[in-house]
Formats: structure tokens, sequence, C-alpha cells
């Protein structure tokens, strides 16, 4: 049974101490997270951290090893396929290259879902995608075909086809992933303003600082499955933690070594001992 | 000596174990697809859809390739019987040799080749673009809408493909027999009208026919949905759909051919 005062919590989505395990591998070893209602937050870090994986667990996709992870108070891993769909209904996620159904125009996947789960008439869900379109920029490229749309239109669709049932919760996968910088920026602005708009949170998994930086409200650095840092924007900027000093400021030694672990490098090019 | 022994021992145990689990994991599968199949008849036009992506569109394929089997049986069957004198009986040899045999086994393995590959590439690229992680997690069960109408689509279109096979392969026997080499028409259609039973023959084949749209359709359907999502993943699952369900038809036919012609 629920309490009402989880359920009306002022964190959407809560974290704690999740550990998860790919076999015997463990990608996340006891991570605690808390995202209030309203903010956009950003989780970051290099590749194989252990980001997407969170994501993934927020969503009932994975299962944790161990801990708790809970969405507007319930938890996760406890509900069954039905009780899930329901939730998800609620939960808008744009992947890292989009994901549209190549086989339908840019209103029929916007539309997608409406058509789905709803029984709205026709002319209803014209007017809806057509909104959502338009919050994006894209109502004139409504009959375009997926493969007639740049990487950046492509993001903005997928994100229209996001908020198509005006979502509480938002997840972005790397939604900058090879995006060029005007895109870029765009993709930044919407995420912001659509979370405001709606009234949602959201949740930006990413490894690019310069653009995250400046729509997020609080970001989670994470390392090896752990977080290793947490703050607002600013606080991350003047992070002294060497780790977030090497990946804001993209620096090519650190914690992170430039060089892949190998034999010495006198050995690999057949040099002889050095004598005298 | 012995460490050899121990890898050879392990390495069989591991293609065993990895064999009876993928046997499983597919068993489960067509399973969820079968229990999951509401949607493709609740929302029929669903499964229309991919019939005439499965179907419509493999017509040229069976069609051409019906008409020349047929012609081919019809020179072959006339080269024989006219030694004996019996060459009114070809229309009886073109019509149980694809009522019965080349009609559904030809069919089959061409549907495999164009609809089931066409199947496994697009649902292995599906998931490899993330669209059916996409669907789950728009609280879409991708069984439900994606793999289902697909099944039904393809068990629906296959026993119409294999009677058009074997109507247009009649058609082609008549052509070079009666139209070309001049056997009597009238005798060409009686010979066959009275020898093709239509439960012993014709039903059999049907049936034939739809045994191997299951096994196609659902061979097709898993190896896209459990392709690796990289390129080299898809290209071989589809390369897997074709070798398997080739195969598998051939054996099922040896099967069911042992089951329904054989007894007395």
């Amino acid at each position: 049974m629920e309490s009402v005062e989880s359920v009306v919590t002022q964190n959407l989505v809560e974290i704690e101490d999740v550990e998860f395990r790919y076999d015997v591998n463990p990608v996340l070893k006891g991570i605690n997270m808390r995202f209030p209602r309203g903010k956009v937050m950003a989780i970051m870090g290099l590749s194989g951290c252990g980001k997407t994986t969170t994501l993934r667990l927020i969503a009932g996709q994975l299962r944790p090893t161990r801990g708790s992870v809970r969405v507007a108070g319930r938890r996760v891993p406890d509900l069954d396929q039905g009780e899930l769909y329901a939730l998800r209904r609620r939960i808008g996620m744009l992947f890292q290259f989009g994901a549209l159904f190549t086989d339908m125009s840019v209103f029929d996947n916007v539309a997608f879902q409406l058509r789905e789960h709803t029984d709205l008439p026709e002319t209803v869900v014209r007017d809806l995608v057509m909104m959502k379109l338009n919050a994006v920029g894209l109502r004139g490229a409504h009959a375009l075909m997926p493969a007639e749309l740049s990487g950046g239109m492509a993001r903005r669709v997928a994100l229209a086809r996001a908020i198509a049932l005006d979502p509480m919760l938002i997840m972005y996968d790397e939604p900058f992933a090879g995006l060029d910088p005007i895109s870029l920026g765009v993709i930044g602005n919407l995420i912001r303003r659509l979370n405001d708009a709606l009234g949602a949170t959201s949740i930006v998994v990413t490894h690019d600082v310069q653009e995250s930086l400046k729509i997020v409200d609080h970001v989670y650095f994470m390392s090896e499955g752990v977080v290793v840092a947490q703050g607002s924007a600013d606080q991350i900027k003047a992070a002294r933690e060497d780790y977030v000093r090497q990946f804001v400021h993209g620096e090519m030694d650190g914690p992170v070594p430039f060089h892949y672990a190998g034999p010495p490098y006198r050995r690999d090019l057949r040099l002889g001992p050095v004598h005298g | 000596m012995d460490n050899l022994v121990v890898r050879a021992l392990r390495h069989v145990g591991h293609l065993v174990i990895d064999g009876v689990w993928r046997l499983g994991y597919a068993s489960r599968f067509f399973l969820l697809v079968l229990l999951r199949s509401g949607p493709s008849f609740r929302r029929f036009p669903l499964t229309i859809r991919e019939i005439y992506f499965a179907g419509v569109l493999s017509l040229i394929i069976i069609l051409v390739s019906g008409l020349f089997v047929g012609m081919v049986l019809g020179l072959q069957g006339y080269d024989t019987l006219q030694r004996f004198g019996s060459e009114e009986a070809v229309g009886t040899l073109v019509a149980l040799s694809l009522v019965r045999e080349l009609g559904p086994v030809v069919a089959a393995l061409l549907f495999a080749s164009r609809a089931g590959s066409a199947m496994t590439a697009e649902i292995g690229l599906m998931k490899a673009t993330e669209q059916i992680t996409a669907l789950d997690m728009m609280a879409i069960d991708p069984i439900a809408r994606i793999v289902g109408p697909r099944f039904w689509g393809g068990v629906l279109s296959m026993p119409l493909l294999a009677a058009l096979f074997s109507a247009m392969g009649v058609f082609g026997g008549y052509l070079i027999t009666v139209v070309l080499l001049g056997v009597d028409a009238g005798a060409f259609w009686s010979q066959m009208q009275a020898s093709v039973d239509l439960t012993e023959d014709v039903l059999n084949g049907v049936i034939k026919s739809i045994v191997f749209g299951v096994a196609v359709t659902a061979i097709a359907l898993f190896e896209g949905y459990d392709a690796p999502p990289t390129a080299e993943g898809v290209s071989g699952a589809t390369t897997r759909t074709v070798v398997t369900s080739s195969l598998a038809v051939l054996a099922l036919d040896f099967v069911l051919t042992a089951i329904m012609f054989t007894g007395a």
C-alpha cells in the first residue's frame, strides 16, 4: 500500500541505493538521486558510466539488483506490465537518434500515441498534432517522411512525439549527439521551454557539457557506476574535483587517461634497453 | 591431450545449451505472439496492410515462377508419357505434382526468400534504430502491435500464394502441352478433373501451405526480433531466416507427406 505522503512527494523520481549488474559485471554501484518536480536535471558522464542504464531503470525496462526506484511515489520494479504501461503513458522519451517510425509521415509519428491510447476524433487529433509540431517549429513539415528530415529536424519531431500526451516526466537520451551548432541550441532551448510550459520534469542524459549546463537546474556526475559529483550548473563549472574539471573543460589527461592501458611504449617500438 | 578433450567437450556442451536455450526462447516468443494476437483481429486493417506487403507484393515472383514450373512439368511429363502413348495424362501429372507438392513447397521457398527476409530485415532494423524500444516506452506492446499483424498477414497470405502458384502452373502446363505440343484439350482437362481429389489432394495441399506459412513467418519474425542491433546482426538474421525456413519447409514437407499420402 503506497502512502499518500509518498505519492505527493516533492520528488517525481527517487533512486535510493541502487545497484545493477549485467551478469556479474556491476554497472551501478549504489547510486542515490532525486529529481524534483518541474526541474530540468542532467545526468552526465563518460560513455559506459551507467547513465543510460539509470534511465532504463527509471523507465522500468531494467530491474535493479538492489535498491529502490520510485516514480510518482510508485516502486517501478514492483509494477506488473499493465501498471508499468499505465505509468509509461505519462512518461515521454526522446531517443538518441529520434527513433521515428520510418514508414510513417511526420504527422503520423506525432499522432501515433494519440491514436493508440485515446478515442479522440481525427479532427481533434489533427489539431493536437499541429499544436505539438508548432511548438517545435515544424508545423510546415507535417507531410514529410523521416528520411526527408535533417538530424536536428528528426530530433524535434521526436520531441513533439514525446510530448504528444502531455507527460509528467520527459527523459532525453543523448539529445545533442551528432547535431550542428544551430540545432544544438534549438534542441536545448526546446527542452527548457517545453518543460516549463508543460509543468513537467525532465531528465537529460548527456555528455555535452556546454549545451546542457545552459539549460539544466541540477547535474549528477557519474563515473564507473557511482555519482562522483552533483550541483547546479555554476557549481559544476567551478568544481574542483579532478574528474569533473577534466570533463567540463575537455582536458586531455587527468583521472581519465589519454592512453589506453598497454605495454611500455619502448617495447611496442621494439627498441632495446638504453645503455650508458 | 586431456586438456584438448575437456575443451572439445566444453565446446559441444556450450553449443547444446545454447541451442536448447534458443529453442526455448523461440517457443516462448511464438507463444507470446499467439497470446497477444488480439489486436491483429480487432484492428484487422493492420493485418490487411501486412497481407499487402507479404502477399500482394510477392505475387509477381509467385506467378512467374508458377508459370515456368508448370511449363517445365508439361515438357518433362509429355516427353515421358508419350513413350507409353498416354500423353493425355499429362494434365493429371501437372496438376497432382503442383497441388500436392510443388505448389506449397516452391511457393513457401519463394515466400521465405521474398517476404520472410523482408520481415526479418524490417523488424531487425526497427530494433537497431530503437523503434521497438520506443514503442515499448510508449506503452504499446511491440509483439501485439508489430509482430502479431505480420504473423497473421504471412499465415493468411501463404495458402493464397500457393493456390495461385498451382493455378498458374496448371495454366503453364496447358500452354506447353495443349497449345504448343498438340495434346487434346478435352483429354487434358477431363483426366485432370477425374484424378484430382478435392480432399485428398487439394485440401492436403492447402494444409501444407498453412503449416509452411506458420513456420516461415514465425522464423522470419523471431530472427528479426532476436537480431543483434547492428548491420552485421541484421544481415546475419536475414540469412538465417532464408536458410532455416527453407530447411524447415523441406523437413515439414517430408513429415506431412508421410502423414497425408502414405496411408491406404
